[in-house]
């Protein structure tokens, strides 16, 4: 339950589908249900189709199929000014001819408020975003993350139940970027608004969200919380797109429950948790965290081979290890920093070895 | 690490606690140099322009300017008397002390033949002092004091109180008598200053039409170029860049066809009449005139012009991001709402920019209302066109006439900047 009383709106997407040239599909079949109060995020590569999705919902561009409803109700033919969605722009949209003040009272006035109250929720805003004695400066006159902060204020100040955010920290430095994602969130926290944000920083993505939609040409890839997001990748896509990854590619050999044993294309064979595999036989790529690989492991380690240590990188709290592994010479393993760390040094060979849970079995990819 | 980074690093500073830079030097001073450094370079780059402007427009007009208010042929043909009569109070004729100067003067005149000057000159206020003065200048030699009753003997124009008031006048080497006849006024026998005969009355009625057609079609260029200048601006780039090309397409076609063109249009035989009369919307005596009055006038002045609305108001549109009428609309206001509280006034600068630039073109405009105009719908201009080709006084009626014109340009541009400030516009 928020502070404010406001409660959030339920989103849900049913089969949409959008072309802008009637050739291709930007976005392809999206099916996405928001909980009232959830912070969504879009988290995808440049042009996956994550802008199109928001100006959808936002009522900017036609749905090509499907519908969009929002607390139930469709909105397909709704027009953008009847939704009452907040809508936070990448470049802010901040309109330059108006004073702070102005801005945030524009929302207020196309709704015929009263001259006072609209006064009172303006300051309210700008208090809410650190901002009270800024009022009467032009958007021109404020620092990018002071005009992200407005545009947060202004998206927010009509009390809507759903507020869309486009990569609204893109333009700022990385020390306010965090300042700002930290801001963001307290205020999601305390007024109890949906928030369907889109970025394609992955730690934003993971730092902010409830939960995250990982997109890629069209097409969620996987829709979950952050941790669920990392720990259990499910697919190679996002495998590789959060976090770091190692990836080995081998052939099935046998599928037992929940394990696989696959055979890797050069040399040696490893058992790994299927998740993605079509059955004995196929081709999968296996997905290792590099802080989930122990150097030199203890004998009873399931999986092991040998590696060739290429490069050290001493990072402080840990040392980053690049290493050749079954032909993969980009394979990072994490070895935390503690006393009495081993002995490691370039050129050796040593070997490596996981639990069998850490590894996963997913789709194949080129390994290029 | 960061905090020092985020911090203005600091100059050092003097004994006194001034600011320096590293060689010692105030801040103050160093930053004052290097600016007037870059202004001396920036003034040398101009310094072929101004001097080309200088010759070839400042100087004419100051030239013009000071022309219109010239009245040398009195004071400069009859210098005796001007000293003379500068004694006499003005009532009933002078004492015979300036008809001497007047003799004086009238002999030297004979000699030199420069009395038909001054002898048009008064003329052209009391008619028959041409030959009054010719006349007596002829026989000046067989004349012999006293001259006051000698001159009045060889003409009774002489003894005219009119005429020597007039001359009294015109001594004055500057004469407001060009900038009163550009406004329907003139002096009287008196001296005084009175509207013109209604009959004569035309200047007035030229620069109040002049302006409010102008006015009009600026007006026009507005309704019509605004949604073309959004259309440019918003439309995919292929059929923004044919568009392009619509509007740009006058600026290839000379100004002298184009206003033909318009004649072929809208004259009585013309396309638009023979359509409508074959459409039977009019019959055919019953021809409309479109063309040699006002009507033909701000139609094709509207269209020649429309290109230096749309151009700075496109450039302008094409700068405002689509996210803000997105904004707006998704704080809840209506398409129109957005675009009148929104969009309009992010236009602003273009659309005062076209305004200045159509208005001042209009008020100036000689070739079209010259060609289309006919009698109802010339311009200030064309009157001055027309007073350029006459007699000395006319052309100084319309070196007085542009002076006004200049000066009202100016008073236009002056309001118009303190309504908008002329440093926001965007010319393209
Ligand atoms: N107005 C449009 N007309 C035609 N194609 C468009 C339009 N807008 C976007 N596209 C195309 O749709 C695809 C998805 O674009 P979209 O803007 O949704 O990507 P995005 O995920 O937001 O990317 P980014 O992270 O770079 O903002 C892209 O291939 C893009 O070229
Ligand atoms: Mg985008």
């Amino acid at each position: 339950m928020s502070e404010s009383g406001q409660v959030g709106a339920s989103v849900a997407f049913d089969g949409v589908q959008k072309s802008y040239d009637g050739k291709t599909l930007v976005v392809r079949d999206l099916n996405l249900e928001i909980e009232p109060g959830e912070f969504v995020t879009m988290l995808g590569p440049s042009g996956s189709g994550k802008t199109t999705v928001l100006m959808m919902l936002a009522g900017f561009e036609p749905v090509t199929h499907g519908e969009i409803r929002l607390d139930g109700n469709p909105i397909n033919a709704l027009p953008p000014e009847k939704r009452g969605i907040g809508m936070v722009f990448q470049n802010y949209a901040l309109f330059p001819h108006m004073t702070v003040q102005e801005n945030l009272a524009f929302p207020l006035k196309v709704r015929h408020m009263g001259r006072e109250d609209i006064a009172k929720r303006v300051q309210r805003a700008l208090e809410m975003v650190e901002m009270p004695e800024f009022g009467s400066r032009r958007p021109g006159q404020l620092s990018g993350g002071q005009q992200q902060r407005v545009a947060v204020a202004r998206a927010l100040v009509f009390e809507p139940n759903l507020v869309l955010m486009d990569e609204p920290l893109g333009a700022l430095d990385k020390q306010l970027r965090e300042q700002m994602q930290y801001e963001i969130k307290r205020i999601h926290e305390n007024l109890g608004v949906t928030v369907v944000y889109v970025t394609h920083d992955q730690t934003e993505a993971l730092t902010m969200s409830d939960r995250v939609a990982v997109f890629k040409d069209g097409i969620i890839q996987q829709l979950s919380t952050p941790s669920d997001l990392y720990e259990h990748p499910q697919n190679s896509f996002v495998a590789q797109f959060i976090g770091e990854n190692n990836k080995l590619s081998g052939k099935v050999t046998e599928v037992s429950g929940e394990t696989c044993r696959v055979d890797l294309d050069n040399g040696g064979s490893v058992t790994a948790a299927a998740i993605n595999v079509e059955g004995k036989g196929a081709r999968t790529t296996l997905s290792l965290r590099p802080e989930r690989i122990e150097l030199d492991p203890a004998e009873d380690c399931p999986n092991v081979l040998d590696g060739k240590i290429d490069e050290l990188i001493y990072l402080g709290d840990h040392i980053r290890v690049r290493m050749s592994v079954a032909g993969n010479d980009e394979f990072i393993v994490k070895v935390p920093n503690r006393s009495g760390s081993l002995d490691l040094s370039e050129g050796t060979t040593t070997r490596v070895g996981w639990r069998t849970d850490d590894c996963r079995a997913l789709d194949p990819v080129d390994l290029a | 690490m960061t905090q020092a980074t985020m911090d203005q690093p600091a100059a050092p500073e003097n004994g006194d606690g001034e600011l320096t830079t590293a060689d010692g030097t105030p801040l103050a001073v160093s930053l004052r140099r290097s600016h007037a450094q870059a202004r001396r370079r920036a003034f040398f780059l101009v310094l072929p322009l101004l001097a080309f402007l200088l010759i070839t427009f400042l100087a004419p007009i100051a030239t013009m300017m000071t022309r219109s208010v010239q009245n040398y042929e009195v004071a400069d043909y009859l210098p005796h008397t001007t000293e003379a009569i500068d004694g006499w109070d003005g009532t009933g004729i002078p004492d015979e002390a300036v008809f001497a100067a007047m003799a004086e003067d009238v002999r030297i005149g004979a000699e030199n033949r420069t009395i038909g000057r001054v002898a048009a000159r008064i003329n052209r206020e009391i008619p028959g002092v041409r030959s009054q003065m010719m006349g007596t200048a002829r026989h000046i030699d067989e004349m012999t004091p006293p001259w006051k009753e000698a001159f009045i003997a060889e003409d009774e124009g002489w003894a005219n109180p009119e005429f020597w008031r007039l001359v009294k006048r015109e001594t004055r080497t500057l004469t407001p008598i060009y900038y009163l006849l550009s406004f329907d006024f003139e002096y009287d026998s008196h001296g005084s200053i009175v509207e013109r005969p209604e009959e004569y009355q035309v200047y007035r009625l030229m620069f109040v039409r002049t302006a409010w057609m102008s006015l009009l079609i600026t007006t026009l260029c507005i309704v019509l170029g605004y949604p073309v200048a959004y259309m440019l601006a918003n439309l995919p780039l292929r059929y923004s860049n044919l568009l392009m090309i619509l509007v740009l397409l006058p600026f290839w076609t000379s100004l002298l066809v184009r206003t033909s063109a318009w004649i072929v249009l809208l004259q009585q035989q013309g396309v638009v009449n023979d359509t409508l009369v074959w459409l039977g919307i009019i019959a055919d005596d019953g021809r409309m005139r479109m063309i040699y009055n006002q009507i033909g006038t701000i139609v094709a002045m509207t269209h020649i012009l429309l290109p230096f609305m749309i151009l700075p108001l496109y450039s302008v549109m094409k700068t405002i991001p689509k996210s803000y009428m997105r904004a707006a609309r998704s704080m809840g206001a209506s398409p129109l709402r957005g675009f009148v509280s929104v969009y309009m006034p992010l236009t602003v600068p273009g659309l005062a920019a076209g305004v200045l630039l159509v208005f001042i073109l209009a008020i100036g405009y000689y070739i079209t209302p010259a060609l289309v105009g006919g009698d109802t719908g010339i311009f200030i201009s064309n009157m001055i066109a027309r007073s350029m080709q006459g007699s000395t006084a006319e052309l100084k009626l319309a070196l007085a006439l542009s002076t006004i014109l200049l000066v009202a340009v100016l008073i236009f541009y002056w309001l118009f900047n303190k309504l908008v400030g002329v440093d926001r516009l965007k010319f393209g």
